[in-house]
């Protein structure tokens, strides 16, 4: 199966039961063979001289600080223009698109957000949004749960977004019907175990998270958890291997029943 | 060289016959001392017996600001938050010394790993949440250039505490406090408890209280292995040893009010390395208590509790290890994959452990069913008799379960009022408390290194205020008692 293994690869290695704290230990782990022979020089640099092992810690330090300034909350226009508007304005900055009542979907264009459109939308619920691929994470995700009519929600490949972002959805369980969290690198099982109070969804994609460990166990269990839902996923019978006595049965055959 | 001028055979001069020879008869025995100086000469090479420069690369150090007794969770997170908070890069020096490098028995990698901010104690509720805030963000607090991310494996399932008749009203006014403090805690009747979790048994329960944002569970062994390394990046030193005696001095001081104290300052620490009977006095300026279970020990060495009973030279650090037994059972029909951490009014708890429907458990027994904390043997009989019909009486689905297997570790009990001990003791002027937790050390963990930090170099708590649960509450007899203890 070539596509899980090829989509490991966009996961940084993780650091688990440590062996060692030895630094040195991050070059057995790290699989990219390209750039291998420049980040050993980095690295030998930064095991020997503190001033290069300073500029790298600010330079990861400025990483985080420009992924937190752009999910910084819009109060001013919150008070000014409301919710749905403050929701609006957060989702198209960062690149993804949204859809409010009765109109159509709106996404930034080069020229920027135009107030005068805002001011028309003040009291239209946001009913949809799409912030695929956009850098949101658990303080950005304020803006989005104020939006108390919002229906469908996608956040594809979002690359911040982990469990502890899912323990917060549950604010928006009375009108949410549809979610999407295919791609995102750091969802695992134990953040879908908390989408159990979302039991208006009606539509789940859960496809394509590489930190889930069994994609078709969880499929099952997330089923088993929202009845009323359509969940859309890893096909069940993936990871299951077949026997030796079962191989002669036809490929169609399902060896658990449902 | 020389070595090949030693090994020629000596020349004529050198035989000892000739040079008595010469003196005539003299008892001067040139020989041997000669054989005696190649000796000599051959050992300082390397491979020779004798080395002038002792090797004590195994030893700490001879002198450190800080000593941390303690390499659990606790006291890594002092250290980290006291080299976060020094004024300058590299001002304090730090050293933790811990007994045992494996942590077999250490709380920290035995505990059931919840966070909850459900507690009677507004200071609790916000020791917990800024921990789950560092937890939250503990790739940025921990970073380390060229190391892979942390990932704690949260689940952030949640705690969900019934309550019978009689705790209805304190878990009511516990859950006010606790949403006025920031926890987003809801409260939920027997019908609202039934419709969300079917497999529940509500008979007997009044009220619930359900955790609904950052409670869950965690790894704590991922914990303590990224902070160790990210403390091993900042320039703390690691110490297995273990510390056998405290060199400090007194001093006789008068009060305003004319009252004789003495005063007792550490000058040095003697940590004695593991299987030898060798030492080393490390002589600081700071000694942070964060023995877990064994503080009591560490604190007795220190003199604390040396004096008249009723007095505050006689009070001692009421902290002591309690032996608690986890369980892991196998239930095929159990609670799916939305079950939080449940706990029984009775006292009995149990949490998911993964997807295949593995649960792990148990209970706190009373005072009268404790065990020997002498060892960590695990009693069976225990989970038979008390655990078992307690959780099939609240989830039917666990009367047929399998138990799979079970461990056993200490809480570090505080007997007085089940609350942590933090900051400095009254008489023992330099010696600083974190510990005494019971039951609830790991989850605060963050915030009370902080309060410790700040408390050694700001002398007063900045962010959280922990005055209640200083050392003299135990000789005023102040309790600040915790009752939501699981």
């Amino acid at each position: 199966m070539a596509a899980p293994r090829a989509s490991l690869r966009l996961v940084a290695p993780v650091w688990n039961r440590g062996t060692s704290g030895i630094r040195g230990l991050s070059k057995a782990v790290d699989p990219e063979g390209n750039q291998r022979k420049g980040r050993t020089l980095l690295q030998f640099l930064t095991d020997r001289f503190y001033d290069v092992e300073a500029v790298r810690e600010y330079l990861l330090r400025k990483q985080v600080l420009k992924v937190q300034k752009k999910n910084r909350s819009v109060t001013y226009i919150k008070e000014r223009y409301g919710p749905y508007v403050a929701g609006a304005y957060f989702v198209l900055k960062q690149g993804g698109s949204v859809k409010f009542r009765d109109r159509e979907w709106m996404r930034a264009d080069e020229r920027g957000l135009s107030s005068l459109e805002f001011q028309k939308l003040q009291e239209v619920p946001l009913e949809a949004v799409d912030a695929s691929g956009c850098a949101i994470n658990y303080q950005g995700l304020d803006n989005l749960l104020a939006l108390k009519e919002l229906q469908s929600l996608s956040l594809r490949r979002c690359p911040h977004l982990d469990d502890w972002c899912l323990g917060r959805l549950y604010q928006l369980a009375d009108s949410l019907q549809e979610l999407s969290l295919a791609g995102c690198p750091r969802i695992s099982e134990r953040g879908l175990a908390c989408l159990h109070h979302l039991q208006n969804l009606r539509r789940l994609d859960i496809s394509d998270l590489p930190a889930v460990s069994n994609p078709g166990l969880t499929q099952i269990l997330v089923e088993e958890m929202l009845p009323h839902c359509e969940v859309l996923g890893a096909d069940w019978a993936q990871g299951l291997k077949v026997g030796p006595e079962e191989q002669s049965q036809d490929a169609g055959g399902s060896p658990i029943p449902a | 060289m020389l070595q090949r001028a030693l090994r020629l055979r000596p020349g004529p001069y050198l035989s000892g016959r000739g040079l008595g020879t010469y003196r005539g008869g003299s008892t001067l025995d040139w020989d041997g001392k000669v054989s005696e100086i190649k000796k000599k000469i051959q050992s300082i090479f390397p491979g020779g017996a004798w080395s002038p420069l002792y090797d004590t690369s195994h030893l700490p150090p001879e002198r450190s600001d800080v000593v941390i007794v303690g390499g659990g969770v606790l006291g890594l997170s002092v250290a980290y938050w006291l080299k976060r908070l020094e004024k300058q890069r590299g001002a304090i020096r730090v050293l933790v010394v811990e007994r045992d490098h494996t942590y077999a028995r250490a709380s920290t990698v035995l505990s059931v790993g919840g966070i909850r901010q459900q507690f009677s104690l507004p200071e609790n509720v916000q020791l917990s949440l800024f921990s789950a805030e560092f937890l939250r963000n503990i790739n940025e607090y921990l970073a380390v250039v060229d190391d892979p991310p942390l990932d704690l494996q949260f689940n952030p399932s949640g705690y969900l505490l019934l309550a019978s008749e009689e705790g209805a009203a304190i878990m009511e006014s516990n859950v006010k406090m606790q949403r006025q403090e920031g926890a987003k805690v809801c409260l939920m009747s027997p019908e609202q408890l039934q419709k969300k979790f079917p497999w529940i048994n509500t008979e007997g329960v009044a009220l619930a209280s359900y955790g609904l944002e950052n409670e869950g569970w965690f790894d704590p062994w991922c914990l303590l292995q990224g902070l160790r390394r990210k403390l091993q990046s900042m320039g703390v030193l690691f110490c297995q040893g273990e510390v056998t005696r405290f060199i400090s001095s007194s001093s006789h001081m008068e009060t305003g009010s004319g009252e004789q104290v003495t005063l007792k300052r550490i000058h040095e620490v003697h940590v004695k390395m593991d299987r030898s009977q060798e030492f080393q006095p490390v002589e600081c300026a700071i000694v942070v208590n964060a023995a877990g279970a064994w503080s009591g020990q560490i604190a007795e060495l220190a003199g604390v509790g040396n004096g008249p009973p009723g007095t505050m030279q006689g009070t001692r650090l009421p902290v002591e290890p309690r032996k608690r037994y986890v369980y892991l059972w196998h239930c095929p029909q159990g609670p799916g994959l939305e079950a939080p951490l449940v706990a029984d009014p009775s006292g009995a708890y149990f949490r998911r452990e993964g997807l295949g429907n593995n649960y792990l458990g148990g209970c706190s027994p009373t005072e009268e069913e404790e065990p020997d904390p002498g060892n960590l043997e695990v009693d069976y009989d225990f989970f038979q008799e008390k655990v078992w019909p307690r959780l099939a009486q609240r989830v039917p689905a666990f009367e047929t379960l399998k138990v799979r297997s079970a461990w056993a570790g200490y809480y570090d009990y505080n007997t007085f009022d089940q609350n942590g001990v933090v900051g400095p003791h009254p008489l023992v002027v330099n010696m600083y408390f974190a510990t005494g937790f019971s039951g609830h050390g790991l989850q605060q963990a963050p915030a009370v290194g902080r309060a410790v930090a700040e408390m050694v170099l700001e002398g007063h708590f900045q962010t959280i205020n922990l005055s209640p649960f200083l050392f003299s509450r135990f000789y005023f007899g102040e309790k600040a008692q915790e009752h939501c203890i699981l």
